[in-house]
């Protein structure tokens, strides 16, 4: 049998100690750190001793030598009890250190992993700006080269792990020539005259994440900070997201299980009309619908992160992927919400957080129109005409 | 310097124990097999001298064929290698016949400390690590809730119901620590990934030169005649309150006086 869907022995204890760090750790603080809008510096750190954000690099780089889908696995577990961590965690490996990975130079990746890897910095990911994000083609941050310097100006937005104690540096995107267009990456670190870490938003859920709009005044990098080849940085970055979007879907499938986690517990305990309301059809089937889903969510990013690994094209089924369990998550917790009644709606149970969270899954590195897009054209449909 | 640090395979603390009714004892297969808790603080603990002093820690383990995956587990949190005594002889073992494998597995082996959990989840007799010691033929340091090594002598704290005692034994010797001594880590992925290529030693009774009637059930010492299970949980008693507290609060005092807590 060619297909295969055991994990090794190793894979399996990663998931079961993650799954215990989550339980024990993490769920017992999250509506805290909901509240508050508090990022937990002492839990992410916990998590870099336990060599999270260094699941897909090898060891010489201060990584832990697995795999992608190790990665996701950990996301997946964080995700059952707190999505805001599993976003940071996603957002440090996937987005943040990942370019450095993928188009750094041997000496850029020697200075700059090792602390990523081992969780002790973080690094932020610069493509969204505020004139788009779905059409990242028409960013207006521009580079310019002064000497032995590139000079930034501009302003990205939405940007996640840009603002912590933590946060080391963000790579970014800028215009280096308009004619003919050119689009390259920059390391740029934190602190760096001229570069600014705005105050956040006001956002609707991952709370306990940090996001941040930045700005770009004037602010002088050395050449040195380039990242990848000139002209390349556009394409390198959305290769960035193409591999985002199985991490993205493991969060999602994280939150789905959650809710069957919270909703199969909460339909024994609860009793109406003088039984548990899990021996209702009304209740029950939704709960069965809800699995339904958390486990095709799950076949599919693992499916994504298979075709990956094996060097196979696998970005329609990374968006089919994120496209699917985004939606299903938002499915699944507004249902969750609707098991709950009027407890669903208020902050003490885990629901109404799930509910708060799942919503940003379809937007985040790209929407479901993106992702509906990427998959209608894969199978040959004609692109949309612009103008 | 050189730790052992014995543990223990035990049914997942969690779940509920089943007795296996043919001789009383229980049931290893009836729930997810589990690293004994008290053992994670006795690996912590070796592990916290093994990263301030430099160590190598060795685990030992007494059990089936099947106990290799918590011998493994245990060596995820960074230890060096392990004593496997596999033998299908030892199963159904008390205190005295554990503590004798353990011991005879030491025999040869050179060790300046041996940490471990003060008792295991599943029998909890609290007896293995003074018995060791005495095999051994070593000061026993027990319920530590803290741990000092330093100029070849060891220090604890010795919990007690009311405070603590402060013991000092030279090593090397035996010391149990308790739940108050640390708080563990989670292994690292790192540590997940190494624990399979660390050396394993597997030897049998025979090549420990344990005699085989001296352990396992038929050479325990103690013997289990009759199992009663605990009672089903009673329902508690309910105290009305008519809004203004003092009806509740009276029932409450009530309560509590009749069970002589007040």
């Amino acid at each position: 049998m060619a297909i295969s869907f055991e994990l090794t022995e190793e894979q399996a204890e990663l998931r079961r100690v993650v799954r215990q760090f989550a339980r024990d750790k993490v769920a017992p603080r999250a509506r805290e750190m909901n509240a508050n809008r508090e990022f937990p510096l002492d839990l992410v750190r916990q998590m870099g001793e336990m060599g999270l954000f260094g699941l897909p690099f090898p060891t010489e780089y201060g990584g832990s030598g697995g795999t992608y889908l190790d990665l996701c696995l950990a996301i997946e577990e964080l995700g059952r009890v707190d999505q805001s961590l599993g976003i940071t965690l996603e957002a440090a490996v996937g987005l943040g250190a990942m370019p450095i990975w993928k188009f750094g130079t041997e000496e850029q990746k020697l200075q700059l992993l090792p602390a990523l890897a081992r969780g002790e910095k973080l690094a932020g990911f610069g493509l969204t700006e505020p004139g788009g994000g779905s059409d990242a083609g028409g960013l207006r941050t521009t580079a310019e080269r002064d000497g032995d310097h590139w000079v930034i100006n501009g302003t990205k937005q939405f940007i996640t792990n840009a603002g912590t104690d933590m946060s080391d540096f963000v790579t970014i995107t800028a215009v280096t020539s308009q004619q003919p267009r050119a689009v390259t990456n920059f390391v740029v670190p934190t602190g760096t005259p001229g570069y600014t870490v705005g105050g956040g938003y006001d956002k609707v859920g991952w709370h306990a994440s940090d996001t941040r709009d930045l700005y770009f005044d004037d602010c002088r990098v050395p050449v040195a900070n380039q990242l990848g080849e000139t002209g390349r940085g556009f394409a390198n970055f959305l290769s960035i997201l193409d591999e985002g979007r199985i991490a993205i879907s493991a969060l999602a499938t994280g939150s789905i299980q959650g809710c069957v986690d919270e909703c199969v517990r909460y339909a024994h305990e609860r009793e109406a009309f003088g039984k548990p309301i899990g021996s209702y059809q009304a209740i029950a089937f939704k709960i069965a619908d809800m699995e339904s889903a958390a486990e095709l969510a799950r076949n599919q990013y693992w499916y994504a992160a298979w075709l990956m690994a094996e060097g196979k094209p696998f970005k329609r089924a990374a968006s089919v992927a994120k496209l699917y369990s985004s939606e299903a998550a938002v499915t699944a917790a507004r249902e969750a919400c609707q098991i709950f009644g009027g407890y669903g709606f208020t902050t003490e149970y885990p629901v109404g957080r799930f509910y708060q969270d799942a919503k940003i899954l379809e937007i985040g590195e790209g929407t479901s129109e993106v992702q509906r897009m990427l998959i209608a054209r894969d199978l040959g449909l004609p692109p949309a005409r612009v103008g | 310097m050189r730790i052992i640090c014995p543990i223990k395979r035990v049914p997942d603390t969690a779940a509920d124990k089943k007795i296996d009714a043919t001789d009383n004892t229980v049931d290893r297969d009836g729930s997810e097999p589990v690293l004994n808790a008290n053992d994670e603080w006795s690996i912590e603990e070796a592990m916290r001298i093994k990263e301030r002093d430099g160590a190598e820690v060795i685990v030992l383990c007494m059990g089936p064929e099947a106990a290799q995956t918590t011998i493994r587990k245990a060596l995820s949190y960074g230890l060096d290698g392990a004593i496997h005594v596999n033998d299908e002889g030892v199963a159904g073992s008390d205190a005295v016949g554990t503590a004798r494998v353990l011991a005879a597995a030491l025999a040869d082996e050179e060790f300046d400390l041996i940490i471990m959990g003060n008792q295991s989840s599943d029998a909890r007799t609290m007896l293995v690590p003074a018995m060791l010691a005495e095999f051994l033929d070593l000061p026993a340091l027990t319920y530590a809730k803290k741990l000092d090594v330093a100029d070849g002598t060891a220090t604890v704290q010795r919990e007690m119901p009311s405070g603590h005692q402060v013991v000092e034994a030279p090593l090397p010797a035996v010391v149990s620590v308790v739940e108050a001594i640390n708080e563990p880590r989670y292994p690292s992925f790192k540590g997940i990934m190494a624990a399979k290529s660390k050396p394993v030693a597997t030897p049998d009774l025979a090549a420990l030169g344990v005699d085989a009637g001296e352990v396992g059930l038929g050479g325990a010492w103690t013997q289990v005649d009759e199992i009663t299970p605990k009672p089903p949980k009673e329902a508690g008693e309910k105290v009305s309150d008519d809004g203004s507290g003092n009806l509740g609060a009276q029932a409450v005092a009530e309560f509590l006086t009749k069970q002589k807590l007040l």
